[in-house]
């Protein structure tokens, strides 16, 4: 018996305006981990959807174990033994976990639901995969790495042949995704074929046989794990060579002056005593595992959580930040993590965008709305930032993900923000796009800004920030200049969760 | 999912199974049942005070009675709520399948079981396009269900005439609501009892119950897993409409009269009922035994002021207040939820 378990060939699919796949194949042997990787909109998604029943495709075949396949809903795939794990979390958050896994595969007696049954046969599938959970839980009192399990749980519960990760580390720190890696070695031994789509380069030498590269809707190649080598896919993927950028010294900016201070901030959840320094022009990264208390740090800084006993100066005057509205008054703009919830209003245009936050500079005191001198402005923004849209007054939602983010930082900009808190400034931002954004910051802060980013990437934060402020539960364990520091030193403090300190 | 911030300490493999977590929020699911039983009961306790006349067989079997109504009402609202759908027509949906129920009995002169199966049908019907218009045509509910409530509302007065359809001719109908198979309990409030048990077993034991709160939940997430998400929401508004026809009868029954001016206002109560019931207005959450209880709240309170002579414009003041509490209620408890 040959081993491949699945071909796919000339598959296109295209919708009203977009060729989304032109002509792509890929192949997948047994017990192999393919790794599918390009660029946002580079048609990843659509051929997992096809392969997964959600979309049909206008041309070509799949084959599974040599037989030519017709995939033509989630169900048939399903039957056939191809399960995914979608990128966006697909639980239902009041059910337990039980009820999740065999959501629509419920054991039955007539008309009555079994119940027990139901929770067993969740039981012997959550501990034949090692995972360590209750099947009677509810999914919303879960962390989002269990959640991602559940989700593994689910897909590994058709029993699956094929099985599609779609960005399942997006979400996990480190810890956890080696829980995933050590899964998915554990499927590679029973024969699975696994499908890994990420933007996380570090992990495709990690845990992928071969690399199938996409860029446009179109196949561009396939690297054996011997020749991995990352600067090589990114070039495929971005169809240009991107270079190294030396990385920022801390040295550069001892001499500005301060313009952030916080001494002895504390919540009464978490942060414990939080104290540093911003300096003019300058990149300050927060590292730190997920739950450490980085965000938290943000959102006490800017009001949106309550703190106490802290000390808050700007420029060296002492501030009181009660609510957010008080820290963009005093020129702190945060972007947060979640730009769709949180920094958007997507079915609104760019323009209402950009002009969001400084909407009363062109407004009169009749309450009219100047436009014209807006709509300056956010071209003015859309230029100097490159934003790629067709006009100020496209949709935002259909713009990619590393040009969202820039028109939150516009947003923030017109706002004249002078201090920016980036969290996970590329998250989902495919890596061409999330150069762009290293450049936008670095270019910010030669001009003058000062920048706090937290980032749960490390390269990223060793790659520009000047200097790397290290949290552990909820208090700082660590402040590093950036030409000491390296990823080991960083991962030393990210754990340290006692109370010694070594500043 | 995505969104929400992990705060708290992860240690994947290394496994515990949460017990703290689940127990609080089953905690609260608990204290928020409570609430509304502690609310029933502090209202019993203060009428009985307010007025000599409150606590009495009579008043306590007439609230029950009228209980029935927003009861029965709220019990399938309770299924379509859950799935975070919400269903306007079910005050003037009633009043057609009373008017109707009349037609089928006293103008058509049929058979007591058949008028009385054609009126609950009426409500099945109004259901299922209800679902059909929010499932297959993609309205939203509050759209889809307020149009029916104006065409309910509009064909049950041009159906009857703008007269009301008395049922005196009719033997027995009556004896629907107000006779007595279980000596001292009316037959409505049995009828409301007997439905509550049906809608728990529905709602707890059955795959319609399991896809409602699935629905609620993520609909996207249960059509994904390969269920039919649009062919239960029809089920699941075909059901709230049979209780809305099965509260048409009862209510012609009780009135031994179709009024056909009769019916706005009901559905907001029992939605009203619902919510007090700890339903949540978001979806995936809820409760048969609440919704009882939230029903109960609602007649012992309108009951309570009526008794207390207060005048009707206030007691519309008062209800609307409570609606707000309870929809303030919700609203915090998806705050703390969501924190």
């Amino acid at each position: 018996m040959s081993n491949q378990l699945l071909r796919v060939t000339g598959i296109s699919k295209s919708f009203p305006g977009v060729q989304a796949l032109k002509d792509v194949q890929f192949e997948l042997d047994r017990g192999e981990v393919l790794a599918l990787v390009g660029e946002n909109g580079a048609g990843k998604s659509s051929l997992m959807k096809i392969l997964s029943g959600i979309y049909i495709k206008d041309e070509g075949s799949i084959f599974l174990d040599g037989v030519e396949v017709d995939i033509d809903s989630p169900k048939t795939a399903q039957a056939l033994g191809i399960s995914i794990i979608h990128q966006e979390m697909n639980l239902m958050a009041h059910l337990t976990i039980a009820q999740n896994i065999f959501i629509g595969r419920e054991p039955r007696e007539g008309l009555f639901l079994r119940e027990r049954a139901l929770n067993r046969k969740a039981d012997e599938l959550l501990k034949r995969l090692g995972i360590n959970l209750d099947p009677k839980a509810l999914v919303e009192t879960l962390t989002v790495a269990k959640q991602q399990m559940v989700e593994i749980a689910k897909a590994l519960s058709f029993d699956a042949k094929v099985l599609i990760m779609d960005e399942p580390t997006s979400a996990l720190t480190d810890v956890e995704t080696e829980t995933l890696f050590t899964l998915i070695e554990g499927l590679k031994r029973t024969g699975t074929g696994v499908i890994y789509i990420s933007h996380r380069m570090d992990e495709l030498r990690r845990i992928t046989d071969r690399v199938t590269v996409l860029r446009d809707g179109e196949y561009i190649g396939t690297l054996q794990k011997e020749q991995l080598d990352i600067p090589t896919i990114i070039e495929m993927m971005v169809g240009r060579h991107i270079e190294e950028s030396a990385r920022p010294t801390a040295r550069d900016r001892a001499n500005n002056e301060v313009v952030l201070k916080v001494e002895g901030l504390n919540t009464r959840q978490l942060l414990k005593d939080i104290s540093f320094e911003l300096k003019r022009g300058e990149i300050l990264g927060f590292a730190g595992m997920m739950g450490a208390g980085r965000t938290e740090v943000a959102r006490a800084i800017i009001g949106a959580d309550l703190s106490e006993g802290g000390r808050v100066h700007i420029n060296g005057k002492p501030v009181k930040i009660k609510r957010p509205s008080d820290a963009v008054a005093h020129g702190i703009g945060y972007l947060s993590e979640d730009r769709k919830a949180y920094g958007l209003l997507l079915e609104q245009d760019v323009n209402t965008n950009v002009l969001l936050a400084s909407l009363r500079d062109y407004t009169d005191a009749l309450g009219f709305v100047h436009t014209m001198k807006g709509k300056q402005k956010s071209r003015e923004y859309v230029a100097s930032l490159r934003i790629k849209t067709p006009s100020i007054s496209a949709t935002t939602k259909n713009l990619s993900g590393g040009n969202q983010q820039k028109v939150v930082i516009a947003k923030w900009l017109a706002r004249d923000c002078d201090i920016l808190i980036f969290d996970e400034p590329t998250r989902g931002i495919d890596v061409g796009a999330k150069e762009e954004i290293y450049k936008l910051l670095n270019d910010l802060v030669a001009a003058g800004k000062s920048i706090i980013m937290i980032s749960s990437e490390l390269p990223e934060v060793l790659r520009l920030s000047h200097r790397i402020v290290v949290m552990a539960n909820g208090r700082i364990t660590g402040i590093l200049d950036n030409e000491d520091a390296n990823q080991a030193k960083i991962m030393d403090y990210a754990t340290r969760m006692g109370d010694e300190k070594d500043l | 999912m995505n969104a929400t911030p992990v705060t708290d300490q992860t240690r994947v493999g290394g496994g515990t199974p949460e017990p703290r977590r689940s127990a609080t929020s089953f905690l609260r699911a608990q204290i928020q049942q409570s609430l509304a039983f502690a609310t029933l009961v502090v209202l019993l306790v203060f009428f009985s005070f307010a007025s000599s006349n409150f606590f009495t067989w009579s008043n306590i079997s007439g609230i029950l009675l009228s209980t029935a109504v927003i009861g029965i009402l709220a019990l399938g609202t309770t299924f379509v709520i859950i799935t975070g759908g919400i269903d306007l027509s079910i005050g003037t949906g009633m009043t057609l399948a009373a008017v109707m129920t009349g037609i089928f009995l006293v103008n058509l002169e049929l058979p007591l079981m058949v008028g009385v199966i054609g009126g609950i049908l009426t409500g099945g019907l109004m259901g299922f396009i209800n679902g059909f218009n929010i499932a297959i045509l993609r309205l939203p509910p509050f759209i889809a269900t307020l149009a029916m409530m104006l065409i309910a509302q509009g064909l049950a007065l041009v159906i009857s005439g703008v007269r009301p359809i008395y049922f005196s001719s009719v033997v027995g109908f009556k004896d629907i609501a107000l006779g007595f198979v279980i000596p001292g309990l009316p037959n409505a409030v049995l009828i409301l009892f007997v439905l509550a048990i049906l809608a728990y077993v529905l709602l707890s034991k059955t795959l319609l119950g399991r896809y409602t709160f699935a629905i609620g939940s993520n609909e996207e997430a249960t059509r994904l897993s390969g269920v039919d998400t649009r062919k239960w929401k029809i089920v699941i508004y075909t059901v709230a409409g049979l209780f809305t026809g099965v509260a048409g009868v009862v209510i012609g029954a009780r009135l031994d009269s179709a009024q056909p001016q009769l019916g706005t206002g009901y559905e907001l109560q029992a939605i009203a009922a619902v919510i007090i019931g700890g339903t949540s207005l978001l979806g995936g959450r809820g409760s048969i035994l609440g919704t009882l209880i939230g029903a109960l709240i609602m007649s012992v309170l309108i009951n309570g002021l009526r008794i207390m002579s207060i005048q009707t414009e206030w007691q519309n003041v008062v209800i609307g207040v409570v609606i707000l509490i309870a929809v303030f209620t919700d609203a915090l408890r998806q705050r703390r939820a969501a924190s």
